[in-house]
């Protein structure tokens, strides 16, 4: 574990870009430039991090850093890290590639997988908010079930989303990588330790953020770390990493708080509370309380069934 | 001044010569993905890799988007960067290609000419490059293999030199170039390391001078980045000329922005590129000693496009006769006769100007076709009255 006075004072990603109040994603980028140890090469997709953080001609960036496309940033981190091999640096400088859950689990998933199958020495980092929040919170593969977004809104027939929340960690693990592991912006002594994990690791590995974005989720922006907290803590997003296939829990929560504290400040949930849509509240109950088990499972922990009656 | 050395002719298709271009060039990184007729290329370099003939590394990419993504990555990162595709893995890597030029990295790709589906053909004409025509790079086509060779090495000074900084593209027709065997004569592995040395970039991700690439561009300074753009473009043709300069003075092979035959004093003159000039050129002489006076313009430097060049060129021949191997659909023309149309209104010369559109899909264009288009050139050029739409040669109605 990492002392917050061990942590550098200085900023790489600086004061001053045009993230919003509150912004998960942000908040994710400035302690992943606390966390590094050595000289880093930023790669990053197209979404809210890279249109607010370098609008020309100002950067937010004391780093290298480049943004090509969307769907092709483990691509072009591929290629970066192969030149640093031909130049002999390859151990010398990170490669840290930086996608949202649309560039992540939706359109980049291939070039993810051809990079992870490659086995180029590169970290991913996928700050995960739960939908395409830069161009109007659009549903994505990582939109959890019954969550209100402008292409899978609320109706009056249809509540949200109806499919579950795509397994990204079970996907780059499958790949044989050496770490893979979820984190939260919230548990930033956790997330620095992973992320010196992953950079450690030589090849790739992937570590998946939920990072909460006010204006999507629809709430207060001073709740932000808060509502990162909850959703661990309601065992909504477990923490755990995987390490040469092997799962293990980074947090167990064995008391966990009903999954209601997390839905409820929530705008996108908040037609689940209405009482034509009970089902569907407790359908997603159900899927997060599956997740969980099978999470634990696949960590070697007992199965308790603990979740409380909501209330 | 140096001498003309002495070359080994080796047996060779297309794409191999290719390859054997980017290995003497010492490419630092290659990430390519395979696909017919462009196979060879990477088929090759990979034997290189295995045998250790190369210190690349060589990147066996899932798609050509990431293929030409990961070449913006090394390219980027510093280093002299090949790649290959055709077809359909050209038009996968669409919008790559224009991040590719915008972001004024030096790539050289081999482009083995070939059809765009559908229907799905395996086989030569130019829609591919012409889908992406106006993707910013540098655009030269080879006739053969030797040329695919020669301009494969020029290439990568062109791109790096620091007044260009911009993607090359050197086309080779499918199948008729890249898998027809010729003897190629090749340099030595030390006169390339001379004439093309070692990449020196200007800008590139580095941790000691930290810079950023490809960020947001509003409405106050895209236009400007463009016309940056638009002006690398126009540092380029002194660029290639003293490069072929070089060339020539190693190699004894002289390369330009187009390749005339017998143009000086021609009534009618064919236009076209890559392969089909061999054709031409056997036609225009057999023409020539029937007395008829007519030449062959054969583009190697089809972006930019000399369109000065060929506008003194043209500026006394009464007509043109454009080969298009694509169609340009619901276009007045077919694109390269757009560009000798454009150079006609621009520079005001007074050469009438047939379009042909043929060899679609790798049919085959015989030398009977291209008289075709000779005899209804002279015919223009005498003033008799001619069809002046766009004519499909050999196509079946």
């Amino acid at each position: 574990m990492v002392a917050l006075k061990e942590l550098p004072t200085r900023e790489l990603f600086g004061p001053g870009h045009r993230m919003c109040t509150g912004c998960g994603p942000a908040a994710t980028a400035r302690i992943t430039m606390k966390a590094l140890e050595k000289p880093a090469i930023i790669v990053n997709a197209t979404g809210c991090l890279e249109v607010a953080s370098t609008i020309y001609p100002d950067t937010a960036w004391k780093v290298p850093w480049v943004h090509t496309l969307f769907e092709n940033t483990a691509a072009v981190a591929s290629g970066i890290e192969a030149s640093l091999q031909a130049q002999g640096r390859a151990d010398a400088v990170d490669v840290i590639a930086f996608g949202g859950d649309g560039g992540t689990f939706d359109i980049g998933i291939q070039a993810l997988s051809g990079a992870l199958e490659r086995k180029h020495d590169f970290t991913y980092i996928c700050y995960d908010n739960e939908a395409y929040m830069n161009t109007g919170i659009q549903r994505s593969g990582a939109t959890p079930y019954g969550a209100a977004t402008t292409t899978t809104p609320a109706g009056s027939k249809i509540p949200g989303k109806l499919n579950p929340k795509k397994d990204l960690i079970g996907i780059c693990a499958a790949h044989g990588i050496e770490y893979a592991a979820t984190a939260s912006v919230a548990f930033w002594n956790d997330y620095i330790s992973k992320v010196r994990r992953a950079t450690a690791v030589k090849g790739p590995a992937v570590l998946h953020v939920l990072a909460p974005c006010p204006l999507g989720w629809r709430f207060d922006t001073s709740e932000t770390i808060k509502l990162a907290k909850l959703a661990v803590q309601t065992r909504y997003f477990p923490l755990y990493e995987v390490e040469n296939g092997k799962y293990k829990l980074s947090m167990k929560v064995p008391k966990p708080v009903p999954l209601e504290e997390f839905l409820k400040p929530q705008g996108r949930f908040r037609h689940l509370f209405a009482p034509e849509f009970a089902r569907n509240l407790e359908e997603l109950k159900k899927q997060v309380e599956s997740n969980w088990n099978r999470i634990a499972q696949l960590c070697g922990e007992p199965i308790v069934q603990t979740q409380p009656a909501s209330g | 001044m140096a001498k003309v050395v002495s070359q080994k002719i080796v047996g060779m298709n297309g794409d191999e010569a290719v390859a054997f271009a980017a290995k003497q060039a010492k490419v630092d990184v290659v990430a390519a993905y395979p696909i017919t007729p462009q196979t060879i290329m990477v088929e090759r370099f990979s034997d290189y890799v295995a045998d250790g003939e190369v210190d690349t590394q060589f990147v066996c990419v899932e798609s050509e988007h990431s293929a030409l993504s990961a070449c913006v990555g090394s390219s980027l990162a510093g280093s002299r960067v090949f790649t290959a595709t055709s077809s359909q893995g050209l038009a996968l890597m669409h919008e790559v290609l224009y991040l590719a030029s915008g972001l004024r990295t030096p790539i050289v790709m081999a482009v083995a000419n070939r059809a765009l589906s559908a229907p799905i053909n395996i086989h030569n004409d130019h829609s591919d490059m012409m889908g992406s025509r106006d993707c910013g790079w540098i655009q030269i086509y080879a006739e053969n293999a030797q040329e695919a060779y020669d301009w494969t090495l020029q290439a990568f000074r062109i791109a790096e030199d620091h007044n260009v900084s911009l993607p090359v593209t050197v086309n080779l027709d499918g199948f008729t170039i890249s898998h027809a065997m010729e003897g190629v004569a090749i340099l030595e592995d030390g006169e390339v390391s001379k004439l093309v040395g070692k990449r020196q970039p200007k800008y590139r991700l580095d941790p000691d001078n930290p810079m950023t690439f490809g960020a947001l561009t509003l409405p106050d300074y895209y236009s400007e980045f463009k016309r940056q753009q638009v002006d690398a473009m126009d540092k380029t043709p002194p660029v290639i000329a003293a490069v072929a300069d070089e060339f020539k003075k190693v190699s004894g092979r002289q390369y330009s922005d187009v390749s005339c035959f017998n143009v000086e004093d021609a009534e009618a003159v064919v236009i076209c590129m890559g392969s089909i000039a061999g054709t031409a050129r056997t036609v225009a002489t057999r023409l020539r000693q029937q007395g008829k006076r007519v030449g062959v313009l054969k583009i190697w430097q089809y972006r930019p496009f000399p369109t000065r060049t060929i506008a003194e060129l043209l500026s006394k021949v009464k007509c043109t006769g454009v080969i298009d191997r694509a169609v340009s659909f619901g276009a007045p023309y077919g694109a390269l006769c757009s560009d000798i149309a454009s150079t006609k209104v621009q520079t005001q010369i007074q050469t009438r100007i047939l379009n042909v559109v043929c060899g679609l899909g790798g049919r085959d264009v015989k030398p009977t076709d291209i008289e075709q288009v000779f005899e209804k050139a002279l015919r223009c050029a005498d003033g008799t009255p001619v069809d002046t739409s766009v004519s499909y040669l050999g196509v079946r109605q």
